[in-house]
């Protein structure tokens, strides 16, 4: 990588001085542009309700974020029943932690059972769980809200996470990468004691971590975003997840959103992604370097 | 600690092909058994039905007298050597060495006592904080030793233990290798597909063709009366000449009569000579140099003669020439006779 502020004898080999200034100019440009919508909605989310519906938007950031923030994260917004931000925040890392996770558990146990044991019909289940692969959840959402109406899981956190936990995609995930774990090492785990359970743990888990961290990110991202399902099986305002409640405090009448809060709702929806994705990444790369086998 | 007896072990995998067709072999306590072979040969499946790795579909594998078919790898009290050392890559050398001992319970300090012990016996003392990635070839070799002898188990398993090294560390580990396993005294069985290893490691050497025993024995004795064609083309580099019968002529004046039933004639490398002229007794052959292979100490003339390939080693330089004719001549106890099966004969 060429740093251009550290002086022309680090340029890269067949590289200008011009070309570092566009390659630059090209890279800053592109970051405006993503950036920009996110920058507007945190300073809208640090003005009155007045100053919004007043355009033009000042480019600057207001006097109320904290007003503002406060407001929403503890006082409560009108149009979603007086629900205050933080019980959404609490609502939708519960399920987006509970998919993940519940995710990762079910399809590495179940890619455990298909790559290293041998039993009957265990291609017929690889098989089935493969082909659900292709069956999109809008087709058996029908079905699967009427299990949840008839077992009471309606406005749960059960009924929010059990349906979504399946995951075919994962199980495929972890199968191909159990499958490139040599033979030998199986083999050595059983001459030194180690039982199904003891391998599990001792052998396999540790060298999945990798993979399990990379699937947490986009297992945590996938269920921090789901909106069909949630808006389905939660009647209930205290069980609304964040997106959920996002599309409730839009009104038709722009006299009757609240857009302010409506700022720093879609602020505080992105920031527990951005965390995950950041912390997670350190992770991600330390597992990528230390590439063992 | 144990004796290890096979009697008529057989391997029929499921689609009905026969790996290992009746195999007995009967180890005695403290002894080194190679099994050497071809592969596909069915050697490391015989090896894996030992460690109990593979089901044994016929016949029994007994240790100590006590028959040990039906019992897994763990209760076996069996440590392996892999091919690939098949390390935890996850684990520090010291946890990859003392994860056996673990699962089996051993108390904390005494888990350390012979951790340290056995890292000491193959100079790992200052590897121990390190993971597999960070070792070299050889270093890893020896974690693997290690995690088999700080067992110390009724018997060693290697199989192919030294096929990822390079020649100068292969001969090193060789030698340590059997100075280890003599001076620890387990039973041990080693697979390998090279011969040098074979004859220099064995106690008992075990020859394998197509899932049975081609020879058994000790290794000197089967260099020097091979069992059959198969044998005596495995054992020993380059390897024995074999030539049929009929196409060979004896020099003049000789009595040589081949057994009855001969039909082919060996001998090996070192046992002939290269003259000018036919002369002496035994057998003389006309050849051409096709090729000459200086290896330092000694030379290998390929010539060609009776219409075959036939190589001759000669000590030191050899002053021969692409294209020259001569005599390659072997005396006549040095012969070796095959008859039409290839068994030997006479």
């Amino acid at each position: 990588m060429a740093e251009p502020s550290s002086g022309s004898d680090k340029l890269m080999i067949g590289q200008s001085r011009t070309g570092i200034y566009v390659a630059h100019a090209v890279l800053i440009l592109g970051i405006l542009i993503v950036a920009f919508p996110i920058y507007y909605t945190f300073v809208a989310s640090t003005h009155s309700l007045q100053t919004i519906l007043r355009p033009p938007l000042p480019l600057l950031p207001g006097d109320r974020f904290i007003e503002n923030y406060s407001e929403a994260l503890f006082g409560g917004v009108g149009r979603i029943g007086g629900v205050p931000v933080s019980t959404l925040l609490f609502n939708t890392t519960v399920v987006a932690l509970g998919i993940a996770i519940g995710k990762i558990i079910i399809s590495i146990l179940s890619a455990y059972a298909i790559v290293f044991f041998r039993f009957p019909l265990r291609m017929t289940f690889f098989w089935i769980i493969f082909i659900t692969l292709m069956l999109p959840v809008e087709v058996r959402i029908l079905p699967t809200y009427k299990v949840m109406v008839d077992l009471g899981m309606i406005d749960t956190y059960a009924g929010l996470i059990v349906p979504l936990i399946a995951s075919a995609t994962a199980t495929l995930l972890f199968r191909q990468f159990f499958l490139t774990i040599p033979g030998e090492l199986v083999e050595a785990a059983r001459v030194d004691g180690a039982g199904p359970f003891r391998f599990f743990k001792d052998i396999l888990l540790p060298l999945s971590r990798t993979n399990i961290a990379a699937l947490f990110v986009i297992l945590f991202i996938y269920g921090w975003t789901q909106y069909l399902w949630p808006l389905l099986v939660t009647n209930d305002n205290q069980m609304n997840t964040i997106v959920i409640a996002l599309k409730k405090m839009v009104s038709f009448a722009d006299a009757d959103t609240e857009w302010h809060l409506v700022m720093v709702t879609s602020m505080l929806a992105i920031v527990p992604p951005i965390l995950v994705v950041v912390l997670m990444q350190r992770w991600f790369v330390r597992g990528l370097v230390e590439t063992e086998k | 600690m144990a004796t290890v007896d096979l009697k008529d072990v057989r391997k029929v995998y499921a689609g009905g092909v026969e790996a290992v067709k009746g195999v007995s072999i009967a180890i005695p306590d403290k002894a080194l058994c190679v099994l050497v072979g071809p592969s596909g040969c069915g050697k490391s499946t015989l090896l894996r039905m030992i460690a109990g790795l593979e089901t044994i579909t016929g016949g029994t594998c007994a240790f100590d007298g006590k028959v040990v078919n039906a019992i897994g790898p763990t209760e076996r009290d069996i440590a392996m050597v892999f091919q690939n050392y098949a390390l935890y890559p996850h684990m520090k050398v010291y946890d990859n060495m003392a994860y056996g001992l673990r699962n089996r319970g051993t108390p904390k300090d005494e888990i350390e006592r012979r951790v340290h012990e056995t890292a000491k016996i193959l100079e790992l003392s200052h590897l121990l904080e390190r993971r597999p990635r960070e070792l070299s070839g050889g270093q890893r070799q020896r974690v693997a030793m290690g995690r088999a002898i700080v067992r110390n188990p009724k018997v060693f398993l290697f199989d192919e233990p030294l096929s990822n090294l390079d020649a100068k560390l292969r001969g090193q580990m060789r030698v340590e290798i059997k100075n280890l396993q003599r001076s620890l005294g387990v039973t041990s069985v080693y697979v390998t597909h090279d011969q040098l290893e074979a004859m220099t490691l064995a106690d008992i050497l075990v020859v394998m063709n197509a899932g049975q025993v081609e020879q058994l024995g000790n290794p000197l004795d089967i260099y020097e009366k091979p069992a059959s064609t198969f044998v005596a083309s495995f054992i020993g580099a380059p390897p024995m000449n074999l030539l049929p019968v009929t196409d060979v002529k004896f020099s003049d004046g000789t009595v040589i009569s081949a057994p009855a039933q001969a039909t082919t004639l060996g001998f090996r490398p070192e046992d002939a000579d290269v003259t000018q002229r036919s002369s002496g007794d035994g057998l003389a052959l006309d050849a051409t140099v096709e090729g000459v292979e200086p290896v330092g100490a000694e030379s290998f003339l390929y010539c060609a003669a009776a219409g075959q390939r036939v190589v001759v080693r000669v000590a030191g330089r050899s002053s021969h020439e692409l294209g020259e004719k001569l005599t390659v001549t072997a005396r006549p106890e040095k012969l070796h006779w095959f008859d039409s099966n290839g068994k030997r004969a006479g």
